[in-house]
């Protein structure tokens, strides 16, 4: 079994110019300086590991977390504010205690994680597509339209995004009416968080796109008749999207981390729906009375999730900078 | 020089007029506030008189000037929350805020330029390791879970420091200070450490990447070469050519300390602004909305032309280029 496997892995050093089975690519892979470089990083290893199991044990959280918190038949009062089990007075059923509901904190926290990790995601496609729509619109048209837009993106840079978001989230939140606000929160949430980091992905789409244009294949592909929309998104793209995946992995790090923060101010995720910033919110009350649990897990998964991020972030940074090599 | 200044000062006007053009299509849309004055029983002459009265009937553009002109003057109109005018709220809450940023800078400064300076001399130490390591932690701490950490520590746990608002405060004409108190001096720790520690960590890793390059140039060498002390070639050389990008990150530090000032007013129920904003958007309070909104990009505007100031102040090279620059646009 394990010689089947091999083979192929031998034969892909081989002559040059061979389609190499996915074998023969993820041992290249393994064999590359970034790998090299990841594998020789411990402390890298353990974050991403980290980062992973937080990730799997928030899209599995209906299935992997041991109670189900907004199951409102298994909830039950008595069970409320019990303290993790390693204290004096807790039940061996909830490993981190419980809220004032009588909710498992760990399982709120998957739940809460799952919540974030999705808005964070959310809110990182929109920058995104807005990043790499005006960024590309930008360095290849040029001109006014490149002027305007980066204009734009500086104005916007100046001011620090937590606050643009707030200030988004925050008025659109008080323009809705009422009734739509519950319905409404999350995706203005999402939009705020969107709309106040897509000046990073613009510029760097942009200066991608201005080394490209010049290229004789964007020449070709001009001069086959290509239209200017077909030649941004189809030729101009898949060549400045490399960094632009880097920049967005970390971005959701940042997102989350805004995320919680509007949360926690209360202009975020609604408690119907609770994230981690909203998990927070709602314990911080009970610190002041003995409960820290309820507040104080959320807050370590919250550090834990954005220190993992950040680890990776820095590292990639530097394996990726040959000037550092 | 003078040109480069008015070129900058035209550009922050743009800034501003756009932005209280925002405020003001902000005021505009959102609520009624003859509504919010009169309440709803109000009879329609009664609305009528008060339309009039605030000019509400006036055209859309003679408005725009108007509430602009007003602003200009430090006018922002009438509180729905509180019924009184938005800057006299204002004026009442800017000091605390500015208290906390500013000591919240002089603590991220005081810890992170040292640390930086530290970890760049040493490079291959396990120490300068570990605070390396130790400060990605830092970069990445939001500012509230700080904020409730440290109040679970020293303000439940060990007691030592208030978990919430100013402490005493001492009036000096319009402003109150809480730094010439103790129980206001005890009350600014925990928030202003807060709001350092991020930009603490941020502040000693710029401080240690620039420090590596500048260690690496050819001045150094000289100066080394020329026999003068380590001492005077790591202060005088090397840290005064890293100082731009410091005063750079302190300018930018004090607009996000700002922003996130309203995170530490919000965990520590400070009496600043961040709250007083937090509070009118809660509150759908638009005047004080818009005021804050227009004041905010306002001291951008200012910290952003002050940094740009500063670096020629500091960089004689800069002011050079800048006089050729503009010698070859002029001519």
């Amino acid at each position: 079994m394990t010689a089947k496997t091999r083979q192929p892995v031998l034969t892909a050093a081989g002559p040059a110019g061979d389609a190499p089975g996915w074998q023969a690519r993820l041992a290249r892979l393994y064999d590359s300086d970034i790998c090299y470089s990841f594998r020789h990083a411990p402390l890298v290893v353990a974050a991403a590991l980290l980062f992973l199991l937080m990730i799997f044990a928030a899209v599995f959280a209906p299935w992997l977390a041991p109670t189900n918190p907004y199951d409102l038949k298994t909830l039950n009062l008595l069970d409320s504010l019990l303290p993790p089990i390693w204290v004096e007075g807790s039940d061996p059923r909830f490993l981190l205690g419980t809220d004032s509901q009588g909710g498992g904190i760990l399982s709120l926290i998957m739940y809460g994680a799952r919540v974030s990790l999705t808005v964070g995601a959310l809110a990182v496609s929109v920058s995104v597509s807005l990043g790499i729509t005006l960024g590309l619109v930008s360095g290849y048209i040029g001109g006014k339209i490149d002027a305007v837009i980066m204009r734009i993106a500086d104005i916007q840079l100046t001011f620090p995004s937590l606050l643009m978001a707030l200030l988004i989230g925050g008025i659109t939140g008080s323009v809705l009416p009422d009734r739509l606000q519950a319905q409404f929160a999350i995706p203005v949430v999402i939009l705020a968080l969107g709309v106040s980091h897509w000046p990073h992905f613009a510029r760097l789409v942009r200066g991608g796109t201005i080394v490209e244009k010049e290229k004789d294949y964007i020449a070709a592909a001009r001069l086959i008749g290509r239209s200017p929309f077909a030649i941004m998104f189809r030729q101009v793209l898949p060549n400045v999207l490399n960094p632009v995946l880097v920049l967005a992995t970390l971005d959701v790090a940042f997102a989350v981390m805004g995320e919680a923060t509007l949360s926690f101010l209360g202009f975020g995720v609604p408690p119907t729906q609770p994230s981690l910033g909203t998990l927070i919110r709602n314990g911080y009350a009970f610190l002041f009375s003995g409960e820290w649990w309820i507040v104080i897990f959320p807050s370590l998964t919250l550090v834990i999730l954005v220190v993992a991020v950040n680890i990776i972030g820095d590292w990639l940074r530097d394996a990726l900078n040959p000037k550092l090599r | 020089m003078t040109a480069f200044i008015t070129r900058r000062t035209l550009q922050a006007s743009g800034v501003l007029v756009v932005v209280s053009f925002i405020g003001f299509l902000l005021f505009t849309f959102t609520g009624d506030p003859v509504a919010s004055i009169l309440g709803l029983d109000a009879t329609p002459a009664d609305r009528d008189a008060l339309r009039g009265r605030l000019g509400l009937d006036d055209p859309f553009i003679l408005r725009y000037l108007t509430y602009a002109l007003n602003a200009a003057q430090g006018e922002f109109g009438i509180s729905y929350a509180t019924a009184r005018p938005v800057e006299e709220v204002i004026v009442e809450r800017l000091p605390a805020t500015i208290e906390l940023a500013a000591v919240a800078v002089l603590f991220s400064l005081a810890i992170g330029i040292p640390l930086g300076v530290y970890t760049a001399l040493n490079r291959d130490r396990w120490l300068a390791r570990f605070v390396m390591t130790v400060s990605i932690v830092g970069v990445s701490l939001p500012t509230f879970v700080v904020g409730i950490l440290l109040i679970f520590l020293f303000a439940v746990g060990l007691g030592w420091l208030p978990s919430f608002g100013r402490g005493e405060v001492v009036k000096l004409g319009w402003w109150s200070t809480g730094l010439l108190t103790v129980s206001g001096l005890k009350a600014l720790i925990m928030p202003a450490l807060s709001l350092a520690i991020a930009q603490s960590a941020l502040v000693a890793r710029l401080v240690r990447a620039e420090m590596i390059e500048v260690l690496r140039a050819d001045f150094i060498k000289f100066a080394r070469a020329r026999g003068l002390r380590n001492r005077a070639v790591h202060f005088h050389h090397a840290l005064r050519n890293t100082m731009i990008p410091i005063v750079t990150v302190t300018g930018i530090q004090l607009g996000f300390l700002f922003a996130f000032s309203i995170v530490a007013e919000a965990v520590f129920q400070w009496p600043g602004m961040g709250l007083l904003f937090l509070q009118s958007l809660g509150k759908t309070d638009v005047p004080v909305m818009s005021a804050f909104l227009i004041l905010v990009a306002f001291f951008f505007v200012i910290i952003n032309l002050a940094v740009d100031l500063l670096y020629m102040v500091i960089d004689p090279r800069l002011r050079i280029r800048h006089e050729i620059a503009e010698g070859v646009a002029g001519s």
